[in-house]
């Protein structure tokens, strides 16, 4: 049974630092600031996930894993508001994004509720 | 109603963090819960927008497949991230939020953020000011599958009661 545990969190662990690795190397391949955000979110969504949810096999059923999936919920609900906070604080400080293609002139017609998916198309 | 369930949920918070059931710090508990209460009623936030009890039950549906997304969309951008090329073509775009409530429009943007690949920078009435990090995600944005889906889990949830216009 421990052996069990042992390989299932193990099989969560692993895969959680290599995305940890892994945005942390995009974090420092990317060219501006808001592209080394997206990096940054692979590390706090997935890899944080993946290793909360090893730790809280390791914890079994017990207060401790109970308090990891506040940590988990923690992560989750904060974590956009302060990378949104970040996004907004480089628009104003006026960093300018390196930009492909800028598509904020798009015309988003304020029609009915939905209008904006027009394409239709249940993309995912 | 809302008051109630707030009480609930910061008395079983203070029970599971504590670990310690003597009666001393069972009585502080209550104590603490029965402060926080009355502070947050003295501030108005018990409300439909900081306590959304409705979307409660739909929300472990919601999270299921807010988590598939963000594990697919994290495997994409790992992928640019390994990419010797660093394929990125960041993009700045607007997409509708078609929510009526405001805890419906917060998820929307929230969700938006936390899907590696596309983070919200701005919100204007009901227009979201998008970054992604490849054209991809923008498009796939525009699309508006998300926007629906958040909608209609924000639908399942006050179907019944009123809605806010």
């Amino acid at each position: 049974m421990e052996v069990i545990a042992d390989v299932i969190s193990w099989c969560l662990i692993v895969p959680g630092c290599f995305f940890l690795v892994t945005g942390a190397l995009g974090l420092l391949r990317m060219p501006d600031v808001y592209t080394r955000m997206h990096a940054a979110s692979v590390i706090d969504t997935l890899g944080a996930t993946l290793l909360v949810l090893g730790l809280i096999v390791q914890a079994g059923l017990t207060l401790v894993a109970l308090k990891l999936v506040f940590v988990l919920a923690l992560l989750f609900f904060f974590g956009p508001v302060a990378s949104h906070a970040l996004a907004q604080a480089a628009l104003h400080a006026d960093v300018k994004p390196i930009l492909a293609e800028d598509r904020r002139g798009r015309d988003v017609d304020p029609g009915p509720a939905g209008s904006a998916g027009s394409k239709e198309e249940p993309s995912s | 109603m809302r008051t109630l369930v707030l009480a609930i949920a910061l008395a079983a918070f203070w029970l599971a963090l504590s670990g310690h059931y003597t009666p001393f710090l069972i009585s502080v508990g209550i104590l603490c819960v029965l402060i926080t209460v009355l502070v947050a009623q003295r501030m108005n936030i018990v409300d439909k927008e900081g306590q959304p009890i409705e979307l409660f039950a739909a929300a472990p549906a919601y999270w299921l497949w807010l988590f598939i997304e963000i594990a697919k969309s994290a495997w994409s951008v790992t992928r640019v991230i390994l990419d010797p090329r660093l394929p990125i073509s960041p993009t700045f775009t607007k997409v509708r939020a078609s929510q009526k409530t405001a805890a419906g429009m917060a998820t929307y943007a929230n969700s938006i953020t936390l899907t590696p690949g596309t983070i919200t920078t701005g919100v204007t009435g009901d227009v979201f000011e998008v970054h992604a990090l490849v054209k991809g995600n923008a498009d796939d944005l525009e699309a508006g599958g998300m926007d629906r889906r958040v909608s209609q889990f924000e639908g399942t949830a006050t179907a019944a009661s009123e809605r806010k216009v």
